[in-house]
């Protein structure tokens, strides 16, 4: 889950690492009045994707009148196919040098890994493509933590306007926060030296592990959900991961490597498939519920439900199959293929109560989805 | 580590509900299972074999450790699992915040044990052993042969498998390697395994968009004398979306569909564009 800019920064500042002064607002008139407050600032859009600068969603106003302006403008502006609706006003600061810090999970080391670069700012990867060195990287050992001296480690031979300590700080105060939230990545891009002599971070991204959710109840609330239809609203709130995709085969399967595989056998036999929506897991007991909403989708054709069941019992999907199958009689054709544990009594439980017989072999059943769906 | 018939495992939450499940097939498939775990229940007897407090407890008594945990537990188990001696930990669990992950790599590190997962349905090595969630006994699915496969999927492994049985070839490890990003054994590593297992001669590999899983593979497959071929899942689904798997996402054109195509044939490694064509090309 990704946290705007707005909702990141109370983090670092709950862990001591400072910010500018700044007031989130939603109209023209509020940010006039938040400059005012403030001072001279920033105009910033607050959206969760990156490259706002260069979209024109981050300007400098000196005035509330000019902030009043910028806001107008900024407001209502598309950025990465979001519509901007939050602007953060910023007091600005008096920048000599702008650095870059991460932390993140690194699928490498299994572990966390800290990342610094000197040449922070808009094109720090590109910087980072350019000339590798420009990136310097440090594995932790998640039982021993970070200190000091690896945090400087870290920093050694670089051009810091003399302030290395207080960069090194930043940075074990960084890694605390990273462990603290249950943070996927933390990252400050900018992190400032400023010509009088502080350390501040310009800009915040913080994505929360999802599967850390559960016991981040008060902090997740902060974040910004996904972009969801309705559906794929409606089933996340089942506990199912649905994505519509605008084809018109539709598609039921466990696990997310046979559901990816089932929507690449339609491709490949010339159809479309009209969505991701897997029930493996625990979620296999869900089949009925993920049926019923599988189904309110207008524009599916025919139906493919592929069960190659391991711990997800295919007797125990079939039959929520038939439960749903039963309780709305959908006017389109479906296609069964199902292996795996327990598929004697699933096949014979839709042979018995829907008269269908299950094919063989997948790409028998993926044909006649998609030949049934032109 | 390829499990084998004379290795010992531990059941972690042996007495819950998928834990007795799948505990009863893996003992009817004639795998060893000398004990379980559950803190509540330690000194009781289930499915014949002793319940202990922790796998600490049961050290020196078993080889392998199988998690059967919920996700906000499994830290404790894993890290028990790894300080009470075991060499090889399957972690079926999925959905463990990444953070406790991460801090159970490090316990297995520190005591030299292997994780397989998190987030895999197991290993099996038909007419031998069998330990996690793939339906093995299920002989439609699984039976001996000489093809290695190895999986981040657990379903997917299982149509694989189908396919093979279904043109009259068998499986000699069916190895899932686990869906999530941080997992212990990754693969390459499981693919290192059967090129040096004297029961495979072909492998194929069933992978997924997101990471660099196969591209990492296709690396070590350039120097393999054995055939390998390909199947990876994701080539119709949209980029920058997680595919139920937390490891199963292409973001900024890293881990897409194409790269890893690419990545594999330069190596020499046959990719199919659907799984039933995978029998053909190990026959070809």
């Amino acid at each position: 889950m990704n946290f705007e800019e707005f909702a990141a920064k109370p983090l670092l500042v709950a862990g001591g690492i400072a910010v500018p002064p700044s007031q989130v607002v939603m109209s023209a008139e509020e940010a006039g009045v938040a400059a005012g407050v403030i001072g001279p600032c920033v105009v910033k859009a607050q959206v969760p994707t990156g490259k706002r600068g260069k979209a024109g969603g981050i300007k400098l106003a000196a005035t509330p009148d000019e902030a009043r302006g910028h806001a107008d403008t900024i407001l209502g502006m598309e950025i990465g196919g979001y519509t901007v609706e939050k602007l953060l006003i910023e007091g600005q600061v008096p920048i000599s040098r702008e650095l870059y810090a991460a932390v993140l999970n690194d699928p490498v080391t299994c572990g966390p890994v800290v990342l610094f670069s000197p040449l922070g700012g808009m094109d720090v990867e590109e910087a980072a493509e350019q000339d590798p060195n420009a990136m310097r990287r440090m594995p932790v050992d998640i039982r021993e933590g970070l200190d000091l001296g690896k945090a400087a480690s870290l920093l050694t031979g670089l051009d810091l306007d003399g302030q290395h300590d207080a960069v090194a700080e930043v940075l074990l105060r960084l890694y605390d926060v990273y462990r603290a939230n249950d943070a996927e990545l933390l990252e400050i891009n900018p992190l400032v030296l400023t010509s009088d002599g502080r350390v501040i971070a310009l800009d915040c991204k913080f994505t929360l592990c999802d599967s850390a959710v559960p016991r981040r109840e008060e902090l997740s609330a902060q974040g910004t959900p996904d972009k969801a239809t309705d559906l794929e609203a409606e089933a996340a709130g089942a506990g199912l991961k649905y994505i519509e995709l605008g084809g018109s085969v539709g598609v039921l399967a466990n696990g997310a490597g046979l559901t990816m595989t089932t929507m690449d056998a339609i491709t490949h036999y010339g159809g479309q498939p009209s969505n991701f929506l897997e029930i493996g897991g625990e979620a296999y007991t869900k089949s009925e519920t993920a049926l019923k909403i599988l189904l309110k989708n207008p524009n599916i054709k025919s139906l493919l439900v592929n069960f190659c069941g391991a711990f997800a019992r295919t007797d125990v999907m079939a039959g929520g199959v038939v439960e749903a199958w039963k309780a709305l009689k959908p006017d389109i054709p479906v296609f069964f293929t199902i292996h795996g544990t327990g598929e004697d009594e699933a096949v014979a439980l839709v042979k018995s109560e829907l008269g269908i017989e299950p094919f063989d072999l997948m790409d028998d059943a993926v044909k006649a989805a998609v030949e049934a769906a032109r | 580590m390829i499990p084998r018939k004379e290795h010992r495992i531990l059941i972690q939450g042996i007495t819950g509900k998928q834990g007795t499940f799948w505990t009863e097939k893996m003992i009817g498939y004639g795998a060893t299972v000398t004990g379980g775990v559950n803190p509540r229940k330690a000194g009781t007897q289930h499915l014949g074999v002793p319940v202990h407090a922790t796998a600490k407890e049961a050290q020196g008594t078993f080889d392998i450790a199988c998690m059967f945990i919920p996700p906000m537990m499994a830290k404790t188990a894993g890290i028990d699992a790894c300080e009470g001696g075991a060499k090889l930990l399957v972690c079926l669990t999925e959905h463990i915040p990444s953070h406790d992950v991460m801090e159970m790599h490090a316990a297995a590190r520190a005591n030299g044990t292997r994780i397989v997962g998190p987030n895999t349905a197991g290993i099996v090595v038909p007419g031998e052993t069998f330990v996690g969630i793939l339906p093995a006994f299920n002989d439609r699915v699984f039976r001996k042969g000489k093809i290695g496969v190895i999986s981040r999927s657990g379903s997917l492994g299982t149509l694989i498998s189908l396919n093979l049985v279904q043109n009259g070839m068998g499986q000699s490890v069916v190895y899932g390697v686990g869906g999530d990003p941080m997992i212990g054994t990754t693969t390459r590593d499981a693919l290192e395994m059967l090129d040096a297992d004297d029961g495979t001669e072909a492998i194929a590999i069933c992978g997924e968009i997101g990471g660099s899983a196969e591209e990492d593979a296709a690396e070590y497959a350039r120097g393999m004398s054995k055939p390998v071929v390909a199947f990876i899942a994701g080539r119709a689904s949209p980029p920058g979306k997680k595919m139920g798997h937390a490891g199963a996402i292409v973001s900024g054109g890293s881990g897409d569909y194409p790269s890893k195509r690419k990545a594999l044939e330069a190596a020499g490694v046959r990719v199919a564009d659907v799984p039933s064509q995978i029998p053909e090309m190990l026959r070809g």
